[in-house]
């Protein structure tokens, strides 16, 4: 039997950068990783550190992705530190690319009331075909335009976990890789964490993806998350042509051109099917029409963990003290806030935020309680 | 770069003769020879130069899967030698880096 303070439950993206940020608090830290039977969501990501859009409905999401953002460059420094690895974290803002005059309106107005919620403080602007063209020189006679978020950027996210899995091991997190979790007991002191005798540990933080559903409700807690497929097109690598990322299209580092933002709901199934592998392409190429003669190398689909409303689930059980629920669709764009503001609560501090308490799971209650 | 490759043709005498030129240079193939082959034959081992370091690479795996053997045919960047055959008069080019994303093609476009 295993014994440890932290049992993160989950090595993906969320999971590693709550242990990261745990055990850079100074905490004892075991990390049980599925395996690759996973749907490995973190393995499956656009590789996006984006602002612009989310929020809608519920402000304090932009807020707590804005500062996600700003904290990014601090957590991409101290990985390289420690690790030697060049995430490739670029934010030269990004922009959400229309086709159509109506989409680049209701984008707009979308925003618009984000930035009235938010007291004025939320930048964005919306660019017509011509001004665009002015920052995105390759963009189609189709485009209508386009809205630039100067706050978006993007990383390469399989250095990401992999800096954070070098990070967190290097100053003494231990990893349990093939270790799925069934079962989480609740003891007098403590959790059991599988099937007996399993492991012990003082607390346990729910980071399992849409594995969390099952785990939740074992420690008295409520995580109503469903998959959402997203097909992504590797292109072979070319030189470089675009300077941003774009919500639909980005150039990675190394060149290749990545192409996705497609949304399905498909259940548990993670495969790529011709027709929106087609649409993706087809609308890549009105967007940039100089993509046309690009060949595909790759393809895959990958599920988002999505919550009824999209945003993200931070709870902790108030039956069982000691477990935390972390839960979101943003496992990059979040993985900051995650490691440094997120982790130091868990271990004991303050809650980072005042809003903190927005993201509990009783948003979504049926009726509220009597 | 060796004039003399270590590959040795089998005799074939059934197969007609093919030139086609890689990098300025004549090569002499035959017909049904992919391109990678008749590279390797006239001992040629540099097809391209990586994107990301520029590492010289040739031919390896000879069937479609390593992408070692990238080289421009006729106006098209990132074409797998070893999947195409030749054809007389074939313009084959070293492949240096990364393609450009598509103004490169000057509308020559390859039917490969």
């Amino acid at each position: 039997m295993g014994e440890t303070e932290f049992a993160v439950i989950g090595g993906g993206l969320v999971g590693m950068a709550v242990a990261f940020g745990l055990q850079r608090e100074g905490r004892r830290v075991t990390v049980f990783d599925e395996g690759d039977v996973a749907y490995r969501a973190s393995r499956g990501n656009f590789g996006l550190v984006w602002v612009q859009g989310k929020g809608v409905g519920m402000p304090d999401y932009a807020r707590w992705s804005r500062l996600s953002a700003a904290l990014w460059p601090e957590l991409a420094a101290e990985l390289q530190e420690d690790t030697g690895l060049d995430l490739e974290l670029r934010q030269p803002g990004g922009f959400d690319i229309c086709l159509t005059e109506e989409g680049l309106a209701a984008a707009a107005a979308r925003l618009d009331t984000l930035h009235t919620q938010l007291d004025g403080d939320y930048p964005f602007e919306v660019l017509g075909h011509n001004r665009l063209r002015e920052m995105l020189p390759a963009i189609g006679p189709q485009v209508a335009g386009a809205i630039y978020g100067p706050e978006d950027g993007h990383t390469n996210p399989l250095v990401l976990l992999r800096a954070l899995t070098t990070a967190f091991t290097r100053r003494g997190g231990a990893i349990e890789n093939g270790a799925p979790v069934r079962d989480i007991e609740p003891q007098s002191s403590g959790f059991r964490i599988g099937s007996d005798p399993g492991w012990r540990a003082e607390k346990v933080v729910l980071c399992a993806g849409l594995g969390n559903a099952q785990l939740a409700p074992m420690v008295g807690m409520h995580a109503p998350v469903k998959p959402n497929r997203g097909q992504v097109l590797i292109c072979e690598r070319v030189k470089p042509f675009l300077p941003y990322p774009t919500a639909q299209i980005r150039q990675v580092g190394e060149g290749a051109v990545q192409i996705g933002d497609s949304k399905e709901d498909v259940g548990f199934d993670d495969g790529t099917t011709p027709q929106v592998m087609a649409a993706i392409a087809k609308r890549a190429v009105r967007i940039f029409p100089l993509l046309e003669n690009l060949r595909v190398v790759r393809a895959w689909g990958a599920l988002r963990v999505m919550s009824p409303d999209g945003h993200p689930i931070y709870d902790q059980s108030r039956r069982h003290p000691g477990a935390y629920l972390v839960t979101c669709h943003s496992g990059v764009t979040l993985a900051a806030s995650h490691a440094l503001r997120l982790a130091p609560w868990i271990a004991g501090g303050a809650p980072p935020v005042p809003y903190l308490e927005t993201f509990g799971a009783e948003r979504f209650a049926v009726s509220p309680p009597a | 770069m060796p004039n003399d490759s270590r590959f040795r043709r089998l005799p074939d005498p059934g197969r007609r003769a093919v030139a086609i030129v890689f990098d300025g240079r004549a090569v002499q193939a035959r017909e049904g020879d992919s391109v990678a082959a008749a590279i390797l034959a006239a001992g040629i081992a540099v097809t391209r130069r990586t994107p990301v370091s520029g590492a010289p690479r040739g031919p390896y795996c000879m069937m479609g899967v390593c992408f070692d053997c990238l080289v421009e045919i006729d106006g098209m960047p990132n074409c797998q030698a070893c999947m195409v055959e030749v054809r007389e008069g074939m313009r084959v080019r070293l492949m240096a880096g990364a393609r450009g994303p598509g103004a490169d093609l000057q509308g020559s476009k390859a039917d490969d």
